[in-house]
């Protein structure tokens, strides 16, 4: 069969909504783009952890102690799932992991912003997870199989956490005025690095087009930033917050929110390494895993061991 | 405060210490699946000391007749009044310290839980009885490294010996006694050190003998390092008195 009728079926299969699964023929474009997504996708699941988990210590009741580490925690189990997913497609966990480390492969930027606060885990629950999951919610339903249903499950989760974040912040808006004020703070601080979440405007966005062909996505980024816009800026009112946006207004016609402009110049800064906790963020991952290089060289040795003995036992 | 009210916060304490110190593992692991297995002992250790600290809550405020909450107890007690175990607030040295201490705790833990378990106090036994469940797991997952990290590589050989000499001395203030508690503890020891010697022998480890015992936890004589831990675990309550979070 000629690549031109490879790619038709491939085509059709996807026109008509039947999955891809990782024994099917796919163009080599298509696999890439995948377990570039994916991949990323895991790294930020990874990275992501490192901001929050940078309040177990210190977060303030047992409560949320426990709610917080729970999260951190479902994030590790996401990112397995999801290097599992991308595995099905040819690359090697390992791979993955180093591509991250040496700076190859990306991972969401916000990630990249320091949580200064105990507010900051309240805001990234309801912002970032917020953000995150409306472009989750479409994944679910992502052409290649592996991806889509490892989606289903992370979704669950997700809307729990920010159920969670937004129940954390609602109890600190009707706190103290330290609190109040510890709020609105973290939610001026997340607000814009959150719309920056869904990338680049369609204008300037480089893989869309064939990324919507293929139905590896089924918005493009504008069209989830306005959902997100419109979803928060009622979420808002309930904590009695404002999001800081002088140009955020409901327009009647559009029946969306009208919302000021990115500041892009700080997106492509943060993206090309410069913010605030790039390094941090790269170096503590690295660390953990030069560290950890002696245990899972130790769990070889142990297990080939063990095998070479049962081995000996049955000859 | 009563012996029991005491023996309770012992346990609380005990397990949120470690609770804190095994939480600093979360997402810095040696590898993704045991950063969760971890982190699954963090949450079960968390949770025992809620369970015990609810139910001290609940003794005090009934003998003192006032509210007192479990956050209360963790978060505004300090250094002199926390009863845990000298060896939950040792800093993390890495791997090998922190499966062994897991496994020198959990397998004392078990035992003084089947105690606690035939308690008359019907609440002290309750909790027993559900932790039991979770320190099994503990047990099994921490023997499995002990063995893996002592019959692996020559270094994880050298780290986990190396652990053993810090973390051993502290392993005696399991069955002293302290005037308060509510268990024998003392005759728990020998069945202890078979537990432990089982497990080595499979890892290739000797028993250190004749080593001094540190003790004091029990009766809030810590280590340098608890002080630090609670600055930490305790800031935001500190900062911010009366607030809810």
């Amino acid at each position: 069969m000629s690549i031109h009728e490879l790619e038709k079926i491939f085509q059709d299969k996807i026109d008509k909504e039947i999955k891809i699964e990782p024994k099917d023929w796919m163009p080599e474009a298509y696999r890439k783009t995948n377990i570039r997504q994916i991949s990323q996708h895991a790294h930020s699941e990874i990275v992501g952890m490192l901001p929050e988990g940078n309040w177990i210590s210190r977060a303030p009741s047992l409560k949320r102690k426990a709610i917080l580490i729970a999260k951190v925690q479902d994030e590790a189990g996401h990112g397995l799932y999801l290097y599992s997913a991308a595995e099905t497609l040819g690359s090697s966990r390992e791979q993955m992991i180093d591509d991250l480390h040496s700076g190859k492969a990306k991972y969401s930027s916000i990630f990249n912003y320091p949580t200064l606060t105990w507010a900051d885990m309240g805001a990234v629950g309801w912002l970032v997870d917020g953000a995150a999951i409306l472009n989750q919610v479409m994944l679910c339903r992502t052409s290649y199989g592996p991806y889509a249903r490892a989606m289903v499950r992370i979704c669950k989760e997700e809307s729990f956490h920010q159920r969670q974040g937004f129940e954390s912040l609602l109890v600190l808006s009707k706190g103290t005025k330290e609190q109040r004020d510890m709020c609105q703070d973290a939610i001026n601080r997340w607000w814009w690095p959150s719309l920056m979440m869904f990338g680049p405007k369609d204008s300037e966005s480089t893989n869309s087009d064939q990324s919507i062909k293929w139905k590896i996505k089924r918005k493009t980024n504008d069209e989830l930033r306005q959902q997100f816009v419109d979803m928060i800026a009622e979420q808002v009112k309930l904590l009695g917050m404002t999001l800081p946006d002088p140009h955020l207004k409901w327009n009647e016609s559009r029946k969306h929110y009208d919302f000021g402009e990115i500041n892009w110049e700080e997106f492509w800064n943060v993206v090309k390494g410069n913010g605030p906790c790039n390094k941090q963020r790269l170096e503590a991952r690295i660390k953990a895993h030069e560290e950890g290089a002696w245990v899972r060289e130790a769990a070889l040795a142990y297990s080939s061991k063990k095998q070479s003995r049962s081995n000996a036992k049955v000859a | 405060m009563s012996p029991i009210i005491n023996q309770t916060l012992q346990l609380a304490d005990t397990c949120l210490i470690l609770g804190q110190r095994n939480s600093e593992w979360c997402a810095h692991g040696p590898i993704l699946e045991q950063d969760i297995a971890i982190t699954n002992i963090t949450l079960d250790l968390i949770g025992q000391a809620r369970h015990f600290y609810q139910y001290a809550a609940e003794l005090i405020s009934k003998s003192e007749n006032k509210t007192i909450t479990e956050d209360a107890l963790a978060y505004l007690r300090t250094e002199r009044a926390f009863k845990n175990w000298l060896i939950c607030e040792l800093p993390n040295e890495d791997w090998a310290h922190t499966v062994l201490r897991q496994f020198f705790f959990s397998s004392f833990q078990l035992l003084l839980f089947e105690e606690l378990e035939k308690n008359s106090d019907s609440q002290l036994s309750a909790i027993a009885t559900k932790s039991i469940k979770e320190i099994k797991y503990h047990i099994k997952w921490s023997s499995e490294w002990v063995i893996r990290l002592g019959d692996g590589t020559e270094e994880s050989n050298n780290r986990i010996n190396k652990a053993l000499q810090i973390l051993w001395p502290y392993t005696g203030e399991f069955f002293m006694p302290a005037d308060y508690e509510i268990i024998s503890v003392g005759p728990l020891q020998e069945k202890w050190l078979l537990s432990i010697k089982e497990i080595f022998d499979e890892a290739g480890l000797t028993m250190p003998e004749n080593i001094f015992m540190q003790s004091g936890g029990k009766s809030g004589i810590h280590t340098e390092h608890l002080g630090f831990i609670l600055s930490e675990l305790q800031y935001l309550q500190r900062a911010y008195p009366g607030a809810e979070w």
